[in-house]
């Protein structure tokens, strides 16, 4: 691939401390953007806030599914011992509630903690194979002890020189254009 | 937060000390104490039972407080033993409450001269007539009864007045090694806090009816009085700050910290009384069957509902969310809910054996609970009239501060 087949994608901004990253990432938030993010080798108290991201919806998301699994498990266990196969057990009634309630707990856990990990992966977009912040050489330092803001080109309040400036205003130490 | 950006809470504008609030919180809780033994020494002597049933009232009311205290020893212990930064501004109110421990060791007085009103196994002439008492007699005779609860009481009034005195003299001194002496002792603590509280409760409460037994009572105990004490603990803090006291030093996320144990308990309390449930109903044995039978009949029937949906479904369902926990004025009106239901609770244990089918509620059951309520908020409130209300020199005081739930 020669240069001139590159496409400007974003733009990447360094910075040196927490304190720095929590000031900026309010600057590009009541900048009106939206396509951007921040990445920190360690989760950053106040960043959330300082990015204006929205109460998660996956509480919600994981309390339906385990009362889904609570009244799925429950139904199961009434259709499997009183409808589909009656079978007396050690003189107790075919269905009842006490004697369902483990395995409908297990399975609210059970499905609870799964649509917590599929819904979070859902949520955030992932499994994401491939972003342009990869082709910078310096973000694997996001890992490690830089703080990085990236906004990302299809934002549409991103324009090449202003949103540089203001990523420059804010305190990076650098600002790199992101191509491929 | 980063440590090393974050600005420190200047806690020199707060307030820590109770003040002028003590002699007037002393007073009040003193007058509905007062107000509570008048009552309880005029409906008694009234009464023509030989007093039985103020025995029993009383039993409830002594053993819902004394669960409380125990609960906040348990807390400090365990803050100690996990070696704990985040409630470092919370335990000197939990070391205030399991102070009271040597308190209630005197208020036990008339659960020893009731013991014959209260377990039947303390009578010799049913004792010979009962094979199975007979065959407990070992255990359950009442020299030994006495013995150990002078053991218990012993144990639990020297933790905790151990926990409380040394975390004191570290606001004098603010010696760190105090601190490392606190958690060395924790271990052995929690052991004998473990084998004193399930006994404690096999003693007091599951003898009531000698002939049943259930191995997971002493944890179905323990659980109630760790979820009662949960409940109190945000609702001190935040009479503490209506009040102009710890207004910076308790944050929003020690509310919500407070609010998810009560949570935890609320769930594992629901946990163990299911367990006990499940393995008695399931196995059907008549011996271990009646002690439910009583109380699923009559009116005992609506009381077990009552703590089935008041004690777990209700609160599980107000406390689940982030939303509640995180604003005071929210958060203590299930714990308010959860301390009724604590003592709903202790009711339900103790009351269905002297009152098969029917709901014996007195006016003695709230005229013993203000007694010992005012006795034991007095008693609180008189140890920390000059004490200050957290733990200001415990090496860890800035990591409590500026705790934040991620």
């Amino acid at each position: 691939m020669t240069g001139s087949e590159k496409q400007l994608r974003g733009l990447l901004a360094e910075f040196g401390s927490t304190d720095v990253l929590l000031r900026a990432a309010e600057r590009v938030r009541d900048a009106g953007y939206t396509r951007w993010d921040a990445h920190t080798p360690f989760p950053v108290h106040g960043l959330d806030e300082a990015m204006g991201l929205k109460t998660t919806k996956l509480s919600w998301f994981v309390m339906a599914c385990g009362l889904c699994g609570a009244g799925g498990g429950l139904l199961m266990q009434w259709w499997m011992n009183a409808v589909d196969y009656k079978y007396i057990i050690s003189g107790k009634p075919f269905f009842s509630i006490p004697a369902s309630i483990p395995v409908m707990f297990e399975i609210t856990i059970l499905v609870s903690a799964l649509a917590a990990f599929v819904g979070m992966l859902a949520f955030n977009g992932l499994p994401e194979l491939y972003h342009v912040v990869f082709t910078s050489r310096r973000f694997v330092r996001a890992t490690n002890d830089r703080f990085f803001i990236s906004i990302e080109s299809a934002d549409p309040k991103f324009d090449a020189v202003t949103t540089a400036s203001l990523l420059t205003s804010a305190g990076a130490a650098v600002v790199e254009p992101l191509e491929d | 937060m980063n440590p090393m950006v974050s600005p420190p809470i200047d806690l020199a504008t707060e307030k820590r000390h109770l003040g002028e609030l003590a002699p007037m919180v002393i007073k009040v809780a003193l007058a509905i104490g007062v107000l509570g033994i008048a009552g309880t020494a005029w409906l008694a002597y009234g009464a023509h039972d030989g007093g039985e049933r103020f025995y029993r009232s009383y039993l409830v009311a002594f053993v819902y407080f004394l669960s409380l205290s125990l609960g906040a020893l348990f807390f400090v212990v365990l803050q100690h033993l996990t070696h704990s930064g985040w409630s470092v501004v919370l335990r000197r109110m939990a070391e205030a409450v399991a102070a009271n421990l040597p308190v209630l060791a005197v208020l036990a007085l008339p659960v020893l001269f009731g013991l014959h009103h209260l377990y039947h196994w303390s009578d010799p002439e049913v004792v010979a007539g009962d094979h199975l008492l007979q065959g407990k007699a070992g255990y359950l005779n009442v020299r030994f009864f006495l013995i150990r609860m002078a053991i218990y009481f012993a144990v639990w009034a020297g933790l905790s007045r151990y926990y409380f005195r040394t975390s004191l003299r570290q606001d004098e001194t603010g010696d760190p090694g105090l601190t490392l002496k606190m958690e060395r002792l924790s271990g052995p603590a929690i052991v004998l806090y473990a084998v004193t509280q399930t006994f404690a409760s096999f003693d007091l409460l599951m003898s009531l009816d000698a002939h049943w037994f259930s191995t997971i009572y002493g944890v179905y105990f323990f659980a109630g009085s760790i979820l009662g004490f949960f409940a109190m603990l945000p609702i001190i803090f935040y009479l503490l700050q209506r009040s102009g006291r710890l207004t910076h030093s308790v944050t929003t996320e020690h509310f919500h910290d407070m609010g998810k144990l009560a949570f935890a308990f609320t769930v594992f309390w629901a946990y163990i009384a299911f367990s006990q449930f499940m393995l008695i109903w399931y196995s059907n044995m008549p011996e271990e069957t009646g002690w439910y039978l009583r109380r699923q009949q009559g009116q005992w029937a609506w009381v077990s509902l009552t703590l089935l949906f008041g004690h777990f479904v209700l609160p599980f369902l107000a406390l689940i969310s982030r939303y509640p926990k995180r604003r005071r004025g929210m958060i203590v009106v299930p714990t308010m809910w959860i301390l009724l239901m604590h003592w709903l609770d202790i009711y339900w244990l103790v009351m269905p054996e002297a009152s098969e089918g029917r709901v014996p509620f007195s006016l003695l059951d709230l005229t013993c609970f203000l007694a010992l309520g005012g006795v034991f908020v007095a008693a609180a409130a008189h140890r920390m009239r000059r004490r200050a209300l957290v733990c200001e020199k415990d090496p860890r005081v800035a990591e409590s501060l500026r705790f934040e739930n991620a």
